[in-house]
């Protein structure tokens, strides 16, 4: 609209924005760069736990998940700016939808599939049951 | 002045005729300002929309991937007698791709501080590094991709190959369609500024490329470290 202007409206705020009216480009910046250093440091420690004999075998696929939920959680909040303001009400309500459908899809389907796998007659008795 | 007009009967009814005391106009929407989420105070600025209907797309594309995700985490050892991931994976170009793409994604934070500033030169220069380095990123996988195929490890090979390529291959694809979202971004902000449907567009772009960070994260985990680790 052409009597749109270019002032900031303090209260508007969703995913990505980190546009709220206090927020200088110094602290912006500082904000990405507290994201990439947490991020790396994730990464670097998730690499890490795979190349080190100080985690017990079994274990380590736990880590490994441990790492990037967190690493996940770090780009959330310092890349897409989704916090727990009550201006992010809504975006975080999403948020908890999707995860909810993630880990029933994921779960479900890993349970479901050993479930079957263990019920499954190994091949040998297969070919027996054919002769 | 009338009655109406006080700020206890104007926080009353958001949709009043004539409630034009904290109607906005800002650089990318309309709105009120105490619009918010809170479930009051009037419409919200196109802005807020605009990222509210974006970020419900990018968790309905995060859903489409956790099915994928499910195919391959539950035949990541279907390898039919062909190779594993531990015989496969290039550790080096694994750890690159991963720099590279987290890279990318700071750098496309940093441009949506130069465009809060509306520096049009540090949008640009950005945007140009964030898109040089998520071309890196796909010069890689597409190395790996055409290694493993030369090895006989294409996705005909296993039933593990097969879901590698549709996952891996599914992210490197929406790489793909960023980059060229990044090169349309950036003529149009250099044709036509920063308008506020532009704007609004750089928001949502920032969202995608931040995204499929995310979704390389649970990549290089669940496919890669994990895959190795079989």
């Amino acid at each position: 609209m052409s009597h749109e202007t270019d002032t900031r409206d303090p209260g508007d705020l969703g995913p990505g924005f980190m546009d709220a009216a206090e927020v200088t480009v110094r602290e912006g910046i500082t904000r990405y760069v507290m994201g990439f250093v947490l991020a790396s440091a994730l990464t670097a420690a998730s690499f890490y736990v795979l190349s080190t004999s100080l985690i017990w075998g079994p274990g380590i696929p736990v880590a490994l998940v441990v790492l990037a939920i967190a690493q996940m959680g770090v780009h959330l909040v310092f890349f897409l700016h989704i916090t727990t303001a009550p201006d992010n009400t809504n975006n975080v309500l999403a948020l908890a939808f999707g995860v909810l459908i993630v880990a029933l899809l994921i779960a479900g389907s890993l349970w479901i599939m050993d479930n079957l796998n263990q019920n499954m007659m190994s091949m040998p008795q297969m070919m027996q049951m054919q002769r | 002045m009338s009655a109406s007009d006080t700020p206890f009967e104007r926080a009353g009814d958001p949709y009043l005729v004539g409630r034009t005391r904290d109607w906005v106009s800002t650089g990318a929407g309309r709105g009120y300002v105490h619009a918010t989420g809170h479930g009051e105070g009037g419409p919200a600025s196109k802005r807020v929309i605009v990222g509210y209907g974006f970020w419900i797309f990018l968790l309905s594309d995060i859903v489409m991937f956790s099915a994928f995700f499910a195919a391959h985490a539950v035949l990541q050892t279907a390898t039919a007698g062909g190779p594993s991931g531990r015989e496969l994976f290039n550790w080096w170009s694994i750890v690159a791709q991963t720099a590279f793409l987290l890279v990318s994604s700071f750098t496309c934070g940093l441009s949506a501080v130069a465009t809060e500033a509306r520096h049009h030169l540090w949008t640009q220069v950005a945007l140009l590094v964030t898109g040089l380095f998520g071309l890196a990123f796909l010069v890689l996988e597409g190395r790996d991709f055409a290694n493993m195929v030369m090895q006989g490890a294409g996705p005909d090979r296993s039933a593990f190959l097969s879901s590698l390529f549709a996952v891996v291959g599914l992210h490197g694809l929406h790489v793909s369609a960023g980059l060229l979202w990044l090169g349309t971004m950036m003529a149009q902000v250099f044709v036509k500024g920063f308008r506020p449907d532009i704007l609004r567009r750089l928001v949502c772009f920032n969202l995608f490329w931040h995204a499929l960070d995310i979704i390389w994260v649970a990549l290089f985990t669940v496919v890669y470290l994990i895959g190795l680790g079989r």
